[in-house]
């Protein structure tokens, strides 16, 4: 039984990464494209890193998930400490319209968002190019506020509320005591709301498609558009090198996480 | 003679339509201990939270040495508190957490190493100044949560329910504990907890609240002597509780029988709660008794026995370290000393009967389980031969 079930979860994580491997060993193929291996090379990664189109993409994707995480972390953990503030039945009704955009498909969040700029653009701005960055911007702050309020909100519920009141009580004004008492407790919530954040940004393509304009692509976007060509191998290599990105990512919020974690289970074990 | 310190006037506190606080009239003097005595949801940490400032009265005033403090938020009161639950930094290690009032008034450093190193000497806690709270026992951290409050050398220290997280053995330690440095340190304290023990072991001034008003002020001795009504006389120690009437100066009757008192100054047979304490209770031989009953349950505890005596249905409760079995008919003395009179109240009638008296005995600081006896006391009156 036993047995079975490592096989089993073997074959799980075959399927899940055989994909990846391909990829990884594509992207060292000296080949056009994946069907033979001809041979090792690091060719794929140079090209990849001489091609300024390229690497202008990666730069605009990074500068858009790094902008986006940063704000939605910010107005979300803001929202955060609004929502907790609310008694009862307002809570639960907020909590609940911020996580519709979590299943709402992104296809309609998408169109739904272009709708908005090109409406507010038109009517309100007197301009018919309003996409760029900053829509782009908008729609990404959008798409992960409500995973920053999902991931803080737990922390500000497992903090002791008489902290806030111990800070004042030491002489600390309500905004004082927040940043000295509060913050630490719930910074483990925000790393992983902001590293979340930043994930979704970067591979976002759906809503990224309907809000950008060609002054300020992404690389998901751009990638679409090429896929109907045979892809360049050294576009493997540069999403090997994406995965290994979020892998560190994933790797430095896992460690996050177990640490917070450890730390809770020993104050239950207090306690108990 | 100490002077006073707070004061509150008028006191009124609603939440949400409900009174919490009735009008509380009450002054803390300097360096004294103070506790605030009730069962839950009397009264007694609301009062608390308007002395540190974190909740304001709904109407009323409050004074610190003269002055009104009701707008002073609490970080700029001269006023420190130990929470229920601590409410440590779990961020901060221990000599941090100690440190942190000291830091955000901006203490030299010097002057901060000093002082907390002199506080971590108060409470003995040498050794642990670089453990993080999680890493700390219950006893540890209530000496953690107690020196970040003194070190700021506050004028008053409020202490909410501070040992009711912890077990009985450490409880009483830390009872003496705290005694110990409040006369050390000559600060007023100002204590919330609802174990009458508690109260009467540590402080030199015990209110006892109920239901959002102060039923009675006093030493412990003096509430537990002279208890102004049935709750306080049921919720500070075990009470037999008897309608009477005095008939007379220093003369009280019950159950058909006139006995002297000590007590005077009530009108012409007026009807009167009777308080007989189970520890002053003398068993005799039923023939040279005042009264004579027969023995329901015996439970021993100890020091005592509990002794269960049904005296024409009313129950009362004696205790003695004398065994007799159930069954046994005896009778009982009683000398001035041993019967308390007080007025009529609202709680009359509603405790000091023993009838659904249970070995579980203890749950009865908890008004609910007492209301309810079947006897009626006031037929166990009228029906006598």
């Amino acid at each position: 039984m036993r047995r079975a079930g490592k096989i089993w979860t073997a074959i799980v994580l075959l399927f899940l990464y055989a994909p990846m491997i391909v990829l990884f060993v594509g992207s060292f193929n000296d080949g056009r494209d994946l069907s033979e291996f001809e041979g090792f090379t690091f060719d794929n990664y140079l090209d990849f890193f001489a091609d300024s189109d390229s690497l202008r993409l990666l730069a605009n994707s990074l500068i858009l998930a790094v902008s986006s995480a940063l704000i939605a972390t910010l107005l979300g953990t803001m929202a955060t400490l609004g929502i907790h503030a609310l008694r009862g039945k307002m809570r639960r009704a907020v909590m609940t319209l911020t996580n519709i955009p979590l299943v709402n498909p992104e296809i309609v969040t998408g169109i739904s968002l272009s709708l908005l700029f090109v409406f507010v653009g038109r009517s309100m701005l007197g301009t018919e190019n309003i996409l760029g960055f900053g829509t782009l911007l908008i729609a990404h702050v959008t798409f992960c506020l409500p995973y920053v309020i999902l991931s803080v909100m737990p922390k500000l519920r497992q903090a002791d509320p008489s902290l806030m009141d111990a800070a004042q009580d030491l002489g600390c004004t309500p905004v004082q005591g927040f940043f000295k008492v509060m913050l630490p407790e719930l910074w483990p919530g925000i790393i992983a709301g902001a590293i979340m954040s930043f994930t979704m940004s970067l591979d976002d393509f759906v809503i990224s498609y309907f809000t950008y304009s060609s002054d300020f692509s992404t690389l998901p976007v751009e990638i679409y558009a090429i896929v109907r060509k045979p892809v360049p191998p050294m576009y493997y290599a540069m999403f090997t090198l994406m995965f290994f990105l979020i892998l560190v990512v994933m790797i430095g919020m896992n460690i996050v996480q177990a640490r917070d974690e450890k730390r809770q289970e020993r104050k239950k074990l207090k306690s108990a | 003679m100490s002077k006073e310190l707070i004061r509150l006037v008028n006191c009124r506190m609603d939440f949400d339509g409900e009174t919490v606080l009735d009008s509380i009239n009450i002054y803390f003097n300097d360096s004294e201990f103070l506790t605030l005595l009730g069962p839950s949801g009397c009264g007694k940490t609301t009062t608390l939270r308007i002395i540190g400032g974190f909740l304001q009265p709904t109407s009323g005033d409050v004074f610190f040495d003269g002055v009104r403090i009701n707008d002073v938020p609490p970080h700029k009161r001269q006023i420190n508190t130990v929470f229920q639950k601590y409410a440590l930094f779990p961020h901060l290690n221990v000599f941090e957490n100690i440190a942190f009032g000291l830091r955000i008034a901006k203490v030299p450093e010097a002057e901060i190493r000093d002082r907390v190193g002199e506080m971590i000497e108060i409470v003995s806690l040498k050794g642990f100044e670089k453990r993080k709270p999680d890493q700390l026992s219950g006893g540890q951290q209530q000496r953690v949560a107690i020196a970040r409050a003194l070190v700021n050398r506050p004028k008053v220290l409020l202490l909410d329910e501070p040992l009711g997280a912890l077990d009985l053995r450490l409880r009483k330690d830390m009872q003496n504990e705290l005694k110990r440095i409040q006369q050390q340190l000559g600060i007023t304290f100002i204590y919330v907890t609802h174990d009458q023990e508690e109260a009467l072991a540590m402080s030199d001034t015990v209110v006892v609240m109920d239901r959002g008003r102060i039923q009675q002020i006093g030493t412990p001795e003096g509430i537990y002597n002279e208890p102004k009504n049935a709750f306080v006389a049921d919720f500070i120690g075990e009470s037999n509780i008897l309608d009477g009437i005095m008939r007379a100066d220093y003369v009280v009757e019950f159950f058909g029988r006139k006995f002297r008192c000590l007590d005077k100054g009530f009108a012409p047979n007026e009807p009167v709660d009777v308080v007989i304490r189970p520890e002053d209770v003398d068993i005799v031989p039923a023939d040279s008794g005042h009264l004579c009953g027969t023995v329901t349950s015996v439970t021993f505890k100890g020091v005592h026995y509990d002794t269960i005596v049904d005296f024409k249905g009313f129950k009362w409760l004696i205790q003695t370290t004398d065994l007799h079995q159930p069954g046994e008919y005896i009778g009982i003395r009683l000398t001035p000393d041993d019967i308390h009179v007080m007025h009529k109240s609202e709680y009359s009638g509603m405790f000091g009967d023993y009838s659904s008296y249970s070995a579980e005995y203890d749950e009865i600081n908890d008004p609910d389980a007492v209301i309810g006896g079947e006897e009626n006391p006031e037929e166990a009156l009228n029906n006598e031969e």
